[in-house]
């Protein structure tokens, strides 16, 4: 991955960084320069709460080249206690108990490796709480 | 508007084409297409096709398909809407002709998948890189993911998935155009490989190369040609959040909901006015999803609507997917959209053999984008 697009990204994939639209509330993570409810561009930056619950999910058995040494790996989409949804990979779990409902918390991870010679990438994963 | 009229139609042999190339492909259909209308000429052209930059390192699709179809000078337009990319490019030729700037168009869409890219890695360009895809999620994976809210919502049991890929390959099975024309049974579905849990390797589209092109007309065009008037009675078309985790609902799409309600307005027509459906089943979730999002069935049923045959062409209710779908006829993805109306076009002349359903005479095709992110919806009838 490129560094300045990952340079970007780092205020929401390591410290969950988010905007709250100053008119209606609405967060948006990540953020945007125009609020989607209320096309407004006034935000606070906020940061999101690292607790939630499992939407749903799923095992990738099969994923890209760059994941393939990742695999079995299980994904799930969390919705975060101030209701904002993130999809994210779910760590230490045996994904045979998995269950939709079940409470998460997301930590600091690494994500994936950018080859041989390229970055880390790091960023948020769920585990069981 | 001015009427548009369906004129013509050609495609490829869906497969892994490895003797072809996408010019080949693109031509093939399209030449095909049209000498099926008997025009001598086209005043405009569009390509639809997903992702040719990346799958062979060929952009400027629209530039390089008038060229090797010989039709130099005329517009020619390269339209990319993901997996809906034909749809979406048939749309524009629709829009084309109705809006009285041209009287003949091709709408055309090719994939060339099977040149060696990392085929899972270029579909997920569909989604959210940032926030999706960084995070290692594929296509079978957001889809199984619809998959699982689906089944702990609505009770849609593995039985019922496997149910749209046993029929889809039925009716893919009498398709001369299909990539599989083998039947499968449930067992052998729900005992294949496991790709993206509940997703398995018989739930998924295959990777295909082909292409799709139709001939669309002003009625005048389309009278002097003496031709079957199969008439485009709605073309519409809605967005939805890039991400499946910015949805409100995990398990309903959208832009489906609103792509078809518009076209039913814009047709005058109801779900149960449809005889013949085809829709995106890129895997067999998107059946059940689409089927009840369209309003074919109520939300929740579109699993025991496919389980119990309500779906099928011998059932008579409201057969989807009778050219085997994305599931089996295959699934290059930018021809998928026009192949669907292609679809329509053949059950609507009365032209499907062993696949037709008696008496069609008005039929919808619903092509979608992503995880739902695009949705083009077409309702055509025979007049």
């Amino acid at each position: 991955m490129i560094t300045a697009r990952y340079h970007r990204e780092i205020p929401q994939r390591y410290r969950l960084e988010a905007s709250k639209c100053l008119k209606c509330g609405h967060i948006n993570f990540p953020p945007r320069l125009l609020c989607p409810e209320c096309k407004t561009n006034k935000f606070e930056t906020i940061k999101l709460s690292d607790e939630g619950k499992l939407l749903t999910f799923t095992v990738v058995r099969v994923s890209s080249d760059r994941f393939s040494k990742e695999t079995p790996f299980a994904v799930g989409i969390v919705e975060l206690n101030d209701s904002v949804k993130v999809t994210t990979q779910i760590a230490d779990v045996d994904v045979d108990e998995l269950k939709i409902g079940q409470r998460v918390k997301l930590i600091f991870r690494k994500i994936q490796d950018d080859g041989k010679a390229g970055i880390h990438c790091y960023g948020y994963k769920a585990i069981a709480i | 508007m001015r009427d548009v009229v369906v004129i013509g139609a050609g495609m490829t042999k869906f497969g892994e084409l490895w003797g072809k190339s996408i010019k080949d492909l693109f031509v093939e259909a399209a030449t095909k297409a049209i000498e099926n209308a008997g025009v001598d000429h086209i005043d405009s052209m569009y390509a639809g096709a997903m992702s040719s930059g990346l799958f062979i390192g060929q952009e400027h699709l629209g530039a390089v398909m008038a060229d090797y179809l010989g039709v130099n000078p005329i517009p020619a337009t390269h339209v990319e809407s993901a997996c809906a990319s034909g749809g979406v490019a048939f749309r524009q030729a629709f829009l084309e002709v109705a809006s009285g700037v041209s009287d003949i168009v091709l709408a055309g869409g090719v994939e060339k998948m099977t040149d060696g890219a990392d085929v899972t890695d270029v579909l997920a360009t569909a989604a959210d890189q940032e926030y999706e895809v960084f995070h290692g999620i594929t296509f079978p994976g957001l889809y199984a993911m619809i998959a699982q809210a689906h089944m702990h919502q609505y009770g849609t049991t593995r039985e019922q998935l496997a149910a749209v890929a046993v029929k889809n390959h039925r009716n893919g099975a009498k398709n001369p155009n299909a990539q599989f024309r083998n039947e499968v049974t449930a067992e052998q579905v729900m005992n294949s490989t496991m790709v993206s849990d509940p997703l398995r390797l018989l739930d998924c589209s295959p990777v295909s190369d082909g292409a799709a092109a139709v001939i669309v007309a002003t009625m005048d065009v389309a009278k002097k040609l003496n031709k079957n008037l199969i008439r485009v009675l709605a073309s519409s078309q809605a967005s939805d959040t890039i991400a499946l985790h910015g949805r409100k609902s995990l398990t309903t799409l959208n832009s489906v909901v609103k792509a078809a309600e518009k076209a039913y307005k814009m047709a005058d027509k109801k779900p149960t006015d449809m005889n013949v459906v085809e829709v995106h089943d890129c895997f067999t979730i998107a059946e059940i999803v689409a089927t009840e999002d369209l309003g074919l069935f109520e939300k929740g049923k579109g699993g025991e609507a496919a389980a119990n045959g309500w779906t099928s062409i011998e059932c008579k209710m409201i057969p989807v997917n009778t050219s085997g779908g994305l599931k089996s006829k295959g699934h290059p993805v930018g021809a998928t959209g026009i192949a669907q109306v292609i679809e329509l076009y053949e059950q609507l002349n009365g032209a499907c053999g062993a696949r037709q359903v008696p008496n069609a005479h008005v039929g919808m095709a619903q092509n979608m984008g992503g995880s739902g992110a695009s949705c083009v919806v077409h309702i055509l009838e025979a007049i």
